[in-house]
């Protein structure tokens, strides 16, 4: 048993022992669970993949004379950003597009430039158009606004994320006869190939199933800075199936997060477009756990072939909401490039990707032997599978 | 005189003709060969440069597709931007041709342009748009 302050005094005196979530698998095939848990005081995890809930919001300081943007309208170029709060608070939203992108009217849309993308240009530093009009009031009389704007002159920037970092994803395939074009990228028509969107067993919620350690307040790299949970994440569904070894088998638990956006950095969010679905923020997340008994090391140990996950069918199934499961395969078997549906060899890709998610865990490992990152513990846990907390469908209730 | 560059898709039915070689005996066309391999899927691809007669070209490019050889022109290069390419993976099994590979060790994924086709299959399904055409 170690406590979080005890694993805080050997970061700051430089002795902590820290791995990523695959080194720590081999250290327990070694070593053994009990051995591993002694020697091991934190394994780091990492995933890197689109996340479309994610979002900044701005306090861009007052013109002179004032100008009310709260309840009118403000574009970062040329993209829309919500504007109901006060007279200087804007948030942006990563799927945003300008007015003038055609979507899906040209089939398949290309997406070029969206929110995420202003996002990503901001955090690299780079000047962004802001235009905003208001109603002007006799405090805030000034009713339209353009100017250049740059994040290091911002008063506040912050990333601030409804629903990231899934606890497991489905596999997505195309059982109709035309090709489809999906938020898990372009499917061929005739199971013509798969995609999935996890980092298996590099994954943060994976490695604590059951959110023992990961909670509101728990400190990560975020964005390639530093960030918190904030909340569990919209649509946090821990509930669902899970394996023995306490792993769920489909979509699960969620985080919602946040950090100072001045601090992070253009390759750890990324703009991508999605053809023929929109524009999402590519986000890397790194969360530590600190070993506190040998059941959260065993928990971290689990691998690939043991985290198993449901085939799914988007040409019908997922868009109708007819549940129903092509068949379960686990993140060794989708690694391999090609699993089997329907008896039809299918090549694979993914959405996430895994190179990144390890160079997350390897830099949030680096930061703490270094001693620059101390844990924290949760300050409130999230629901876990005995909560009875579920992510319902809508129940239409016409008028 | 004409000179393009074309890639020949051949079924495998095919594989063993001397198809090409028939391109300068019959029809007095210069061929040299850029790349050729088998896709995955069995399917022979050549790229070719071709000279010739325009004359001659025209029947040359009939008797291939008589053949039921599949012609693409190629005026393009596909380049990756390294610095866009996050490795996600995702472009692997749209890629016809084998040219977009991942590691199995590193996961990074690798683009082979001497297997690259241009066929752009890949180019709008980047995510992040690293994979480009230049003309
Ligand atoms: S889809 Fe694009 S970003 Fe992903 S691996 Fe391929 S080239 Fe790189
Ligand atoms: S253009 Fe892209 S998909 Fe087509 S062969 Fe080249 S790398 Fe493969």
């Amino acid at each position: 048993m170690k406590t979080i302050k005890e694993i805080n005094e050997k970061i700051k005196n430089g002795q902590v022992v820290a791995v990523t979530a695959d080194e720590v698998i081999d250290l327990v095939a070694k070593k053994g669970v009990k051995k591993a848990a002694q020697e091991v005081d934190v394994v780091t995890t990492g995933t890197f993949g689109p996340m479309c809930s994610s979002g900044a919001y701005f306090n861009i300081g007052h013109s002179k004379p004032r100008i009310k943007i709260g309840a009118g309208t403000c574009k970062f170029n040329d993209v829309p950003a919500y504007t109901g709060f006060a007279a200087a608070d804007i948030y942006l939203g990563a799927t945003a597009l300008p007015d003038d992108d055609p979507r899906n009217k040209v089939y398949p849309g290309e997406f070029k430039y969206g929110g995420a993308h202003v996002i990503q240009e901001l955090v690299a530093g780079k000047d962004v158009r802001l235009e905003a009009q208001a109603y002007g009031t006799d405090c805030y009389p000034r009713k339209k606004l353009e100017t250049l704007i740059n994040i290091k002159d911002l008063n506040e920037a912050v990333l601030f994320n409804i629903r990231n970092c899934y606890q497991n994803y489905n596999v997505a395939v195309n059982l109709s006869d035309r090709p489809i074009y999906t938020y898990m990228g372009m499917l061929k028509a005739n199971l013509g190939n798969a995609s999935y969107c996890s980092a298996g067993q590099l994954s943060p919620l994976l490695k604590d199933p059951d959110y023992r350690t990961i909670g509101i307040g728990t400190k990560i790299f975020l964005g390639g800075g530093i960030g918190y949970v904030a909340w569990q994440g919209t649509q946090h569904n821990p509930g669902v199936a899970r394996k023995e070894n306490g792993v769920p088998q489909a979509p699960a638990g969620t985080l919602a997060v946040i950090g100072d956006l001045k601090q992070m950095k253009p390759e750890w969010l990324v703009g991508v477009s999605m053809l023929g679905y929109g524009v999402s923020l590519g986000v890397g997340i790194g969360v530590p756990i600190p070993v506190l008994d040998e059941e959260v090391v065993k928990a971290a140990a689990v691998r690939d072939e043991e985290i198993y996950t449901q085939i799914t069918d988007y040409s019908e199934s997922y868009p109708q909401m007819i549940p129903g499961s092509l068949g379960e395969v686990n993140y060794a078997q989708l690694k391999t490039g090609k699993i089997v549906v329907r008896d039809k060899q299918v090549p694979v890709g993914s959405l996430s990707s895994y190179s990144r998610a390890r160079e997350i865990a390897e830099e949030l490992k680096s930061w703490i032997k270094k001693g620059d990152f101390l844990l924290t513990d949760p300050v409130a846990q999230i629901p876990n599978r005995e909560s009875g907390y579920v992510f319902k469908a809508l129940k239409e209730r016409p008028f | 005189m004409v000179s393009r560059r074309i890639v020949l898709h051949f079924p495998t039915r095919l594989g063993d003709q001397p198809i090409v070689y028939k391109l300068a005996k019959d029809f007095n066309l210069q061929f040299n060969i850029l790349k050729a391999f088998i896709t995955p899927q069995e399917e022979g691809l050549m790229i070719l440069e071709l000279k010739g007669k325009s004359d001659d070209y025209n029947k040359g490019i009939e008797y291939l597709q008589g053949c039921g050889v599949q012609i693409q022109s190629l005026s393009q290069d596909v380049i990756r931007d390294e610095s866009k390419c996050t490795h996600c993976g995702i472009c692997v099994p749209i890629c016809p041709t084998g040219a977009l590979t991942v590691d199995a060790h590193t996961r990074k994924v690798s683009f082979h342009s001497n297997k690259c086709i241009a066929c752009e299959a890949c180019i709008k399904i980047c995510p992040t748009r690293a994979m480009e055409v230049h003309f």
